[in-house]
């Protein structure tokens, strides 16, 4: 079923990017991951050009993440608070992204910078996720409990002036730490149209040393308002949502999200890691290949 | 500009002559194409008649070429080479008119028809088009950069050449079909029909043809580029309202 994208300026095949939609938003649903890390590769794999694919694939993981935003909210796991301070960082940071954009666009770097986030961000997260998903599941066969890290959070935080209490995150710190690492995702969605679930899950855990409970709800609820927010500005600078894509896109991706938590909840969280590190690891190491072997195609034509 | 004022020049040339210099009767099966949700290319017909004189026929047969061209653009180009390990945009040149459509087809093979010089004049050819670079790249440069361009173009279906397509029927009527492709960009496309005696353009004749994107994807188009602030609203809505509708509808299920 062929189906013209009015500004990709394209036709496509409408089945094969729902279904695209679909897995993605099945792994998002399983993992509790917003999936971009996904929808932009293979969209620029099938050929719609990078902007459009960055810009369109945000308003996907706006679509991935609310359901479980409203699930967590009525659960009282959100810490609005800390979301707030995470979502000013996040458009700030979305703005910054935006001008940096336009510069590596100017040098014609974008593609390349692109591929490089992505092979670092995601093989360093999956290395991190595969080693401790490695040592849960020997810990789960042996029998033998590890002991649980001490919540603390980084040095750095702890000497960043100012201090706010957030309660539901249990935490009295700076609120400059969650300022800058909502301005780092901010970049990054902007950039690569993540949501930045992966890089704020782990640092929210590792560096600001937040309760577990409201870690998931409260990244969730960040990324569903900066994701909206990136859309926006993709909307209003580069002109490159395709709504027509973002639209196949949600169809499959809301669908699969509801089926993939279903089936999270079958199977033991221990083994869902291992999984989603092993999938990572794989697009890393898939991007990596491509930045060093001789690309299919050597030239690239832009219109001015 | 000076491409257009030599365009202009054979009709001229036939109007002084008119007396015994054959003309070109061309049309093309759309002077419209819309682009439209199911929009996967389309094929052109362009036919027409050669009106000779008093109907004499030549002796040795007249050849055709039909060139349908899109509108230029201007472009930057870059070359991936490999630095330190990875393959990064290196070298880059810019071209002033580089054409976004450009399909010929001929009666015979072009270099049978006409020779290089006449070829280059007329731009017959895609390793003829003049792109007009505007980048301080020596010459040999260019030219690797232009056949990148043919080439990457070629295989997406924007540069076409289809030699000895054309077909003529009892030396006074032709005929030709040519692919549009499914990313040609909307504008003006002109179709140029040359009539080549022994090896010399003895007519040529032009029709426009619009090529446009209609119904919802021309206001999808619009609104993006004219009111991207709604755009942007409705983008973030549907998003919104679709993620919380499927959880919704999951619950009862």
């Amino acid at each position: 079923m062929d189906l013209y994208l009015p500004i990709a300026n394209l036709s496509v095949n409408a089945l094969v990017i729902i279904a695209l939609g679909g897995v993605v938003g099945l792994l998002s649903g399983m993992f509790g991951v917003g999936g971009g890390f996904l929808t932009t590769p293979l969209l620029i794999f099938y050929g719609i050009p990078p902007t459009v694919a960055a810009a369109s694939a945000a308003s996907q993981v706006t679509g991935a993440s609310v359901s479980g935003v409203v699930t967590h909210m009525s659960r009282g796991t959100v810490d609005f608070r800390m979301g707030g301070v995470l979502i000013v960082g996040g458009v700030v940071g979305a703005g910054l992204g935006v001008l940096i954009f336009r510069l590596l666009q100017a040098i014609g770097q974008i593609d390349t910078v692109i591929g490089i986030l992505y092979v670092l961000m995601l093989g360093g997260i999956g290395s991190l996720m595969a080693k401790e998903s490695i040592q849960a599941l020997i810990a789960l066969k042996s029998g033998r409990r590890i002991q649980a890290r001490k919540r603390r959070h980084h040095p750095l935080v702890a000497a960043m002036p100012m201090r706010w209490r957030f309660y539901r995150s249990g935490l009295y710190i700076s609120p400059l730490a969650p300022l800058l690492l909502g301005m780092a995702t901010g970049i990054l969605t902007m950039l690569l149209g993540v949501g930045g679930g992966f890089i704020l899950v782990p640092a929210m855990l590792y560096l600001l040393g937040m309760t577990t409970q409201s870690v998931v709800g409260t990244s969730l609820f960040q990324i569903l308002f900066v994701t909206m927010a990136t859309t926006m500005m993709h909307a209003m600078t580069t002109h490159a949502v395709d709504l027509v894509l973002a639209m196949l896109l949600l169809i499959g991706s809301v669908t699969g999200a509801q089926v993939g938590t279903r089936i999270s909840m079958t199977i033991r969280p221990e083994y869902l890691r291992i999984l989603l590190a092993a999938i990572v690891l794989l697009v890393a190491a898939r991007m990596a290949l491509g930045l060093g072997f001789r690309p299919d195609e050597i030239y690239t034509v832009e219109v001015r | 500009m000076k491409r257009r004022a030599l365009l202009a020049l054979p009709p001229a040339m036939l109007l002084l002559t008119a007396a015994d210099e054959p003309m070109l009767v061309p049309d093309v099966s759309q002077r419209e194409v819309e682009i439209q949700y199911s929009f996967t290319g389309a094929d052109l017909l362009l036919f027409g008649a050669i009106v000779y004189p008093d109907g004499r026929r030549p002796k040795t047969p007249a050849d055709i070429m039909v060139v349908l061209k899109g509108p230029d653009q201007s472009i930057t180009m870059r070359e991936k080479q490999k630095v330190a390990g990875i393959w990064v945009n290196a070298d880059s040149a810019r071209f002033r008119s580089a054409p976004s459509f450009y399909a010929i087809a001929s009666s015979r093979p072009i270099g049978k028809v006409v020779d290089e010089r006449t070829a280059a004049i007329y731009e017959m050819g895609v390793d003829k088009l003049q792109l007009s670079p505007s980048s301080l790249n020596d010459s040999a440069e260019l030219d690797r950069f232009q056949k990148g361009l043919i080439d990457l173009r070629q295989r997406a279906g924007l540069y076409v050449e289809q030699q000895g397509t054309v077909e003529i029927t009892d030396g006074v009527l032709y005929r030709a079909r040519l692919p549009l492709s499914a990313r040609v960009i909307v504008g003006d496309y002109t179709a140029e029909t040359f009539l080549v005696q022994d090896g010399r353009v003895v007519a040529a004749a032009v029709r426009d043809i619009t090529i446009r994107k209609s119904g919802f994807e021309r206001f999808m188009a619009v609104a993006a580029e004219q009111w991207p602030f709604f755009y942007g609203l409705v983008a973030m809505m549907l998003a919104v309202g679709m993620g919380w509708a499927a959880g919704a509808i999951a619950k009862r299920i």
